[in-house]
């Protein structure tokens, strides 16, 4: 009877809505269920699960809240800033307020090392990158085209850029032999198997830096790509939402800085997607943003932004921000040095226990390699071993094959969301499970092959067909997905649904 | 132009519609008091601009509020990183009582059946998402909100079958209009997904009568469909008459926790009744769990900044605040729409008598030249070239007969909203029509309001409604 009722209500909503169009079962989601079951705190529960699946950028959240109370005049509500407040709650102008438009304008040249310059005018808001990426969408493809995406790429792209525009997404296949890098015969490739599904491809999306690799594209990389869309005439996107998030040494460059030195470019087909989330830490204030040098999008994603705008208040706020100049320059370069040093200790301990990890230099997360883990090299073997590292382990990790990468034994590792201390156990718990297996290894007396190809001090061996003893077989269900707040005693998120 | 969609080069976008391109002229040259006094007047925009002072004197008082600290900490932190798209639960939970609130608290709402959006507009689209296939057709009752040409049907692909209503009956729902717009789009081959009503209604500023949301709630029973009821303007009902909710219909017919209370949808808004529509905060209420489900993942898309959630949460959970501020914001509307509609009368022209939101629904059907749309296009453009003032033209808003004009009252200063009533009169003197009526205005005048106490009579349902003063 239930069965009966249900399918007939599936049959009152659309094929989008009864659907799992949204992506949400993918295993990407799934480890979030165990870390809300049982999240980690330093006190009150230190065995829970440390969440590492969660890109954010938290380790400047320090310098923001500092300015925030010295500058109550960027809010409307205090009393510095009251006289703005009518003004400023009647504003919906789908153009944005235009000292927002460009204080994110210079913002966008300071990330880019001011190589380039930004138009305020080009610039289009959006309900984050989430919503600027499917409104690109919208604009650029018809229902049935096809993206090139190179793998492993960002799994709410499925959503994003699919679940309601209608467009197919093509892989393009990278490979760990050289880095993952994008080939010009990798795009030829996936180009063909599309135009012989029959599928419209009408553009590139491409993530610089990476997510999940934490790469950048350099520069000659990034011309083929210019070259290879432009002269395939179709759209190259490029998200650039970790532009702010190298550290060391490297440089970002940004698309924008590669189509002035290409003559005849037609950057009609150049596209940028941009947000304040990583680069700023403030993913909760929506502020996404699409830079488009093609005219008509621009025209019309502003349209579309009407349904996705930036909340006025927001706006004035990130205006004033932003405006500070000293302000951004310190926090971009804090931002980084703290993100090197992160990085730094969590790569340092992973090399100590002879675990691999891609090399990389940016983002908030790193792409750590346990293929020699695997009992074999399946994606099936892979899950199994992420279990583990959940429920045994306790950390949040994710698994490779929701990135779609195409080889089993990969693991993007985010270390920007959580405090000193919280890394510090996270290193440990590793440090503890890896001498495990080998305790075990060694039980078993076999001889041990080594695997590991990027570690830099010492290297392990592994058996290849080492049997991990954990007999942790429980299955989860599909996930439900709820992204909160990874902070677990905020009252903010304590209500659960 | 190939290498863009559809969306992008036809014109779904509905923003070529006269609604916007008054818009276009005012922004060319609006009126400052000061810096511009024979600017054109903005008399389009819906906006509710009236109560401001309330909120800014609630600010005052609530420092921790207006700071975004709690118990004298800052929370910043915590907000800039809170992306959970179930929304604050104090805020959703806020809302629901808000919403109870509007409606005399005899219907209750459920926080976890709320849906943030980034506004209606995304709310509005949403729903479409999640009930439509490209294609399928909603009903929608004329005149209509030009922007639902966009919201309902630009990127889902969804039709919209006119209900036409007419000014004979003051513009109210029949069961014989619904059931036409039905066949019309049968004989389109479209097939019906739903009915979306504008209670109140823009742009008639009436609210729906019992007996029209008796014949909705049947209407849909029967065909098995949905209804969704965009209740923006729910806080903006002035008139001497409770607002009436679907809600509320629901509850009397003991239609909670059917099958039918499933498909109906309301759809709500803090742009109108608290004036912020810059906040973007929008929101889905649904008795489906799967339409919650799936609206909520959709929700991504656009979801209401964290610091204002937190900001409208303390806001509205004030209840000595949203108590004095329904109050006070019903009573300077319902000043504000008298002194337009006295303005007008002096002018020799009447309105739809209206109990409800930020406009009224102007009759000038006898200052056209003839009974067309074309000169109604004529008087619109005179009146925002010459006369420089934007209102809408019935037109943009899908009215089936031509001369009505929607005006706005609530989004200008008082002496502002004078001047424009000077200047139409002056205009409306100038014309062979406005001489006559100086002539014989008093039995011109007489005759209107006739006319205008029987539409009123008309719309009132009299079991649950207390007369109007006259």
């Amino acid at each position: 009877m239930a069965l009966a009722a249900e399918k007939q209500d599936r049959n009152l909503l659309s094929k989008i809505a009864a659907g799992d169009g949204h992506g949400e079962n993918s295993s990407y989601f799934d480890g979030w269920k165990a870390y809300e079951e049982n999240p980690f705190h330093p006190i009150h529960r230190p065995d829970g699960v440390i969440q590492m699946g969660l890109a954010e950028n938290q380790l400047c959240g320090d310098l923001m809240r500092k300015w925030i109370l010295e500058h109550p005049e960027a809010s409307i509500c205090t009393s510095e800033g009251v006289n703005q407040f009518s003004d400023i709650a009647i504003f919906q102008d789908y153009h944005g307020l235009s000292e927002f438009r460009q204080a994110v304008a210079k913002f966008m040249e300071k990330t880019r090392n001011n190589k380039v310059k930004f138009d305020p005018n080009r610039i289009v808001m959006s309900g984050g990158a989430t919503g600027a990426h499917e409104t690109v969408a919208f604009c650029l493809a018809n229902p049935g085209d096809g993206f090139l995406v190179p793998t492993p790429y960002y799994p709410g792209f499925d959503r994003d850029l699919r679940w309601r525009t209608g467009v197919n997404l093509v892989p393009v296949t990278c490979h760990s032999s050289d880095g993952f890098k994008i080939t010009v015969e990798a795009l030829e490739d996936a180009y063909e198997k599309a135009r012989e599904s029959n599928i419209s491809v009408k553009g590139l999306l491409i993530t610089n830096p990476s997510n999940p690799l934490g790469t950048t594209l350099d520069r000659e990389c990034l011309k083929s790509l210019v070259n290879f869309t432009n002269d395939k005439g179709i759209h190259l996107i490029a998200d650039e939402i970790y532009a702010a998030t190298t550290f060391g040494q490297s440089k970002f460059i940004s698309v924008a800085e590669v189509i002035e030195e290409i003559p005849n470019c037609d950057r009609d087909l150049i596209h940028i997607v941009y947000s304040l989330s990583k680069d700023m830490g403030l993913p909760g204030l929506r502020v996404g943003i699409i830079y488009s040098y093609n005219d008509r999008v621009v025209h019309i994603a502003r349209k579309m932004s009407s349904f996705g705008l930036v909340s006025s208040q927001t706006q004035h706020l990130i205006a004033k921000m932003l405006s500070d100049e000293d302000f951004v320059d310190e926090f971009i370069r804090e931002s980084k040095l703290r993100l090197a040093a992160r990085h730094t200790e969590i790569t340092t301990g992973l090399d100590g226990l002879g675990i691999g990890w891609l090399k990389a230099k940016a983002g908030l997360f790193l792409w750590m390699d346990l293929r020699n883990l695997l009992k074999t090299a399946t994606f099936d073997s892979e899950t199994e071993l992420w279990r583990v590292i959940v429920h045994k382990v306790k950390l949040n990790v994710s698994p490779g094959g929701s990135f779609h990468c195409h080889e089993p034994g990969w693991f993007r590792v985010c270390f920007a969301n959580m405090d000193q201390k919280t890394m510090e156990t996270a290193l440990e718990r590793i440090r503890v499970f890896t001498s495990q297996l080998e305790e075990e290894s060694l039980n078993r007396n076999k001889p041990m092959v080594a695997t590991t190809i990027m570690a830099k001090k010492k290297k392990k061996c592994w058996q290849s067909s080492l049997r991990l003893s954990f007999n942790d077989t429980r299955r989860f269900e599909d996930g439900f997905f709820s992204p909160h707040s990874p902070v677990p005693p905020s009252p903010l998120v304590r209500a659960q649904t | 132009m190939k290498q863009l969609s559809t969306k992008v080069t036809s014109n779904g976008h509905g923003q070529d519609s006269s609604y916007f391109l008054g818009w276009e002229e005012y922004e060319k040259n609006p009126y400052d008091e000061i810096k511009n006094p024979n600017g054109i007047i903005q008399m389009g925009l819906a906006e509710n601009q009236l109560c401001f002072d309330l909120i800014e004197s609630w600010l005052a008082k609530n420092p921790d509020a207006a700071s975004l600290k709690r118990n004298g900490q800052s929370i910043f932190r915590e907000l800039a990183l809170f992306q959970d798209y179930h929304g604050m639960p104090e805020f959703k939970k806020a809302m629901a009582e808000f919403m109870e609130e509007i409606r005399g608290n005899r219907v209750t709402f459920d926080p976890k059946k709320i849906v943030l959006a980034a506004g209606s507009t995304s709310a509005n689209e949403t729903l479409m998402f999640c009930l439509a296939e490209p294609g399928d057709a909603f009903l929608l009752p004329t005149p209509y909100y030009p922007g639902f040409d966009r919201d309902l049907k630009w990127r889902t692909g969804a039709e919209i079958v006119p209900i036409h209503c007419s000014s004979s009956n003051g513009f109210q729902i029949t069961e014989s209009a619904l059931q036409q717009a039905y066949q019309q789009a049968q004989k389109l081959d479209l097939k019906v997904k739903g009915v979306l009503v504008t209670n109140p209604s823009n742009p008639l500023g009436t609210a729906l009568t019992r007996r029209e949301l008796n014949l909705l709630v049947d209407f849909i029973t029967s065909k098995n469909i949905h209804l969704i009821s965009d209740e923006i303007y729910s806080g903006t009902m002035f008139g001497f008459e409770q607002f009436i909710s679907v809600m509320d219909v629901l509850k009397d017919k003991k239609l909670e926790n059917t099958e039918v209370s499933k498909r109906v949808h309301v759809v709500y808004s803090l742009s109108k009744d608290l004036g912020l529509p810059g906040f973007r905060v929008g929101a889905i209420y649904s008795n489906d769990e799967m339409v919650v489900s799936a609206a909520t993942k959709m929700s991504s898309f656009g979801l209401v900044s964290s610091q204002t959630q937190y900001l409208l949460s303390a806001l509205l959970s004030d209840k000595k605040f949203t108590s004095q501020y329904l109050e006070e914001n019903q009573k300077r509307l319902k000043s504000r729409q008298k002194r337009l509609v006295s303005g007008l009368e002096s002018a020799g022209i009447t309105c739809l008598r209206s109990n409800a939101g930020l406009f009224c629904w102007v009759d000038m059907r006898h200052l056209l030249d003839t009974n067309t749309f074309e000169a109604e296009l004529d008087l619109w453009k005179k009146i925002v070239y010459n006369v420089k003032l934007n209102i809408s033209p019935g037109s943009s808003c899908h009215c089936t007969e031509p001369g009505w004009f929607r005006v706005c009252f609530a989004n200008m200063s008082e002496d502002t909203l004078d001047l424009a009533l000077k200047r139409l009169k002056t205009f409306v003197e100038s014309t062979d029509c406005g001489r006559m009526i100086s002539r014989s205005s008093h039995e011109r005048l007489k005759s209107l309001r006739k006319k205008t106490v029987s539409n009123w009579v008309f719309r009132v349902s009299w079991t649950d409604r207390v007369p109007d003063e006259r």
